[in-house]
């Protein structure tokens, strides 16, 4: 146990250490200011605006930019559909992978534009290297960079005053790309290789024994999977895989890539709306959200399966020289990471829209596996995924205000803006969107008989399996209780569905919201504004996005993972 | 709208280029210049023939070996073939499934009947599937509870097992990340070079 807390305290400290820093960095880099990779890369940049006829200081109203982002995702749905439809003709494919079936090639496809990173398959059985690379891995970095483009509007639709512009969505995705998520996944991947992880495009390696070995480009799109908040694994295993995740060093560098931007964007947002304690206040509310939660998972996973000991199984946690021990829920978990850093990993990517595991979550503990889960459920905005965990927690401030602002009989604002009617419609629309997708898509299958063959285990954690795949799809997390066979037309159409309406349903009301706001006049503050920055209003967050939270998926969640808790003796 | 055709198709044609081509061609080139041996998968080699890879568990099912982690992987038909490197994998059980209460049983009852000296509570590695199907390592509790049967099937001094096994073991990085563990691929085969000399 304390082995485990001396890691959950150190990645907080290093989390919250290195968000400084790189908050800053993003903070000048997205507002196009000169930063020290400009001397490289701006040439660059200017060259690809002059390519595609963007003029950079052209900005788009909050219609233009929301097409810009649909139309390029839905274009990398098509690339990413075709390649894998036709992957067995194409190059790069040494072990012969074949076309991919429609329903799959469709549901990976939105998949992967939508930052979900479900995977229905399983990497080394079924791609090519072409398809990882330039269909999945364009994608890692363009779904993330879209996240980080529509976080912008909505922060020039807070500061901006009396306007229409909300910034240029080509100019957004293309430095997001270029400053941010490619230095750091170069840098990063070459990490990952010094580990042990592997970057290859050799075919499969026969060993004298017969095992065969699955080779590949790994490391590369582990990089920015990790990075990007995207969690789909190069193998099936996922971050499991020895291959993908070697040593505990590289384990803990890949659990602090997950929520890394995610946090340092709100030192970013402090710093672009001239007040670096509201960004503060809203990292405050997130890692205190997180650290509850971490501290449920890593109790219950340390401390085992009560049906195991019975069968004469040692489950206690042992220093003893020569008999050193991880202990705790082993099912499903690597000796090298232990139910500590499992339990923090599962935390940190459902907190995150990252959806990789280093553990197989179906095989954990009943708490142990309610906590991603709920946090899932939540609407990933605990810190959540690249640009959307922010712009998510956002939505989430107004309807804090909002409450705030009834309770004192004022009409609320936010930085200067008036929240209004229409602003607070939207809010809604964007919250309560994947909230009806989870719990409709759940019923909808569970009352499906095809769809409940589906599910591997009995009793409340097969209700659990089923209720897992849909909130992980309609928040677009990607993670699952993977003994649910989802590679049926009726989860590969379903789910695309779900992450559609998570992805899309949750970005045009924010960018219509922000274009909402950009023209409103600044409001200065009177006596009756709620300060949004102080520990007070800290509290108020909380409080709002746990009742959501608490409110819409408490019965689900009796049902599934606290019924089963309460029988397991 | 229209007007956003030709920047959505040129940028995501440019920027496929760069971040699908450009940059997993560059990292491959860096590592294979800067770590070559981890890119390609950290084989162990012997003779010209390739034994395995270090971060891959490998079956080992007899007394003279030491064991790994249970493995749940399947072939492509899906009929069980523990560590099947090209295909991972977990058993996806749940904690309340009586299915893996069963494979527990069954996995106890194995190591028991291939030492019946050996009592007492089994380390909870040695019985449980790892999450890849692939798990290159166990704990040196897992390690020490089978050393008396692997120093008896090949006839040697327990304390020398022991001591190699001690040899084998990484403990926790920088004390603190982590668990301690011994590659089991390794002890094995130092086990044999100890043997042959």
């Amino acid at each position: 146990m304390t082995e485990a807390w001396n890691q959950n305290l150190l990645y907080l400290a290093l989390l919250l250490g290195l968000s400084l820093p790189l908050g800053t960095f993003m903070a000048k880099a997205l507002e196009g200011n000169r930063t020290f990779l400009h001397p490289l890369l701006r040439p660059l940049e200017r060259g690809l605006y002059h390519l595609a006829g963007v003029q950079e200081d052209e900005d788009m109203g909050w219609k233009a930019y929301a097409w810009s982002i649909t139309l390029i995702k839905v274009i990398g749905l098509g690339a990413v559909f075709l390649l894998m439809r036709t992957q067995a003709s194409l190059p790069l494919n040494p072990e012969h992978q074949a076309n991919a079936a429609t329903d799959l090639s469709f549901n990976t496809a939105v998949s992967f534009v939508t930052n979900t990173n479900w995977q229905a398959y399983s990497g080394e059985t079924t791609l090519s290297y072409l398809t990882q690379m330039l269909g999945l891995t364009v994608q890692n970095f363009l779904s993330a960079a879209t996240g980080l483009a529509v976080l912008m509007a909505l922060i020039r639709g807070i500061t901006r005053r009396s306007a229409t512009g909300l910034g240029n969505a080509w100019v957004d995705l293309t430095r997001s790309t270029l400053y941010i998520l490619l230095p750091l996944s170069l840098v990063f991947a070459l990490f990952l290789v010094s580990q042990g992880v592997i970057q290859n495009v050799s075919a499969y390696v026969h060993t004298a024994g017969g095992q065969v070995l699955a080779m590949g480009p790994a490391a590369s799109q582990v990089a920015i999977k990790m990075l990007g908040t995207n969690g789909g694994g190069f193998f099936g295993a996922n971050g499991a895989h020895p291959f993908e995740n070697s040593t505990p060093l590289c384990n803990f560098a890949q659990t602090l890539a997950i929520l890394l931007i995610p946090a340092a964007l709100c030192i970013t947002f402090g710093r672009l709306v001239k007040d670096r304690r509201q960004g503060w206040a809203l990292l405050a509310a997130m890692t205190l959200i997180f650290t509850g939660a971490l501290a449920v998972c890593t109790q219950a996973e340390v401390r085992g399966n009560p049906a195991l000991t019975r069968l004469g199984v040692d489950q206690v946690a042992s220093q003893a020289p020569d008999a050193e021990q991880p202990g705790g829920n082993m099912e499903g978990k690597e000796v090298r990471f232990g139910p500590g850093p499992s339990a923090l990993w599962a935390t940190a990517t459902t907190a995150a829209s990252s959806g990789s595991v280093n553990a197989l979550h179906d095989s954990f503990t009943p708490l142990g596996g309610l906590v991603p889960m709920w946090l899932m459920q939540l609407g990933e905005v605990v810190f959540g995924g690249v640009g959307s965990g922010l712009y998510g927690m956002l939505m989430f401030v107004l309807v804090a205000v909002f409450i705030g602002g009834l309770m004192v009989g004022r009409t609320p604002e936010y930085l200067g803006k008036k929240v209004e009617a229409f602003d607070m419609k939207m809010a809604s629309i964007a919250i309560l969107l994947p909230c009806a997708a989870v719990l409709i898509g759940t019923a909808i299958s569970v009352l499906n008989a095809g769809a409940v063959g589906s599910v591997s285990n009995p009793g409340p954690h097969g209700f659990s399996q089923i209720l897992y795949a849909w909130s992980s799809a309609a928040n677009n997390n990607g993670s699952a209780f993977g003994g649910l066979s989802v590679n049926t037309p009726f989860y590969n159409y379903g789910l695309a569905v779900a992450m559609v309406l998570g992805r899309f349903g949750v970005f045009w009301p924010v960018l219509a919201l922000a274009g909402s706001l950009v023209q409103k006049k600044h409001t200065p503050q009177g006596l009756g504004t709620l300060p949004t920055h102080t520990p007070l209003f800290v509290g108020v967050l909380i409080g709002v996005v746990l009742l959501v939270g608490a409110l819409t998926f408490i019965p689900a969640l009796a049902l599934g993972p606290i019924a089963e808790h309460l029988a397991l003796r | 709208m229209n007007l956003q055709l030709r920047p959505a198709f040129v940028s995501f044609l440019a920027l496929s280029a760069i971040t699908g081509l450009g940059y997993p061609l560059l990292v491959t080139g860096l590592a294979k210049a800067l770590f070559p041996r981890q890119a390609d998968g950290s084989l162990i080699r012997r003779e010209g023939r390739v034994l395995g890879s270090e971060w891959i568990g490998q079956s080992f099912t007899s007394p003279g070996d030491f064991w790994g982690r249970p493995s749940a992987t399947v072939d492509a038909n899906g009929k069980p073939l523990p560590c099947n490197g090209a295909n991972s994998g977990g058993s996806n059980l749940a904690p309340s499934n009586a299915d893996l209460h069963r494979a527990i049983s069954a996995r106890i009852a194995a190591l028991r009947a291939a030492d019946p000296d050996t009592s007492g509570p089994v380390p909870v590695d040695l019985v449980t599937s790892s999450a890849s199907g692939l798990d290159p390592q166990i704990s040196p509790a897992g390690a020490a509870y089978q050393v008396h049967r692997v120093a008896r099937a090949r006839g040697l001094d327990e304390a020398v097992v022991r001591g190699l096994v001690r040899t084998h073991t990484e403990r926790p990085q920088f004390g603190v990340l982590g668990e301690s563990r011994v590659n089991v691929l390794k002890l094995n085969l130092a086990l044999e070079a100890l043997q042959a000399r």
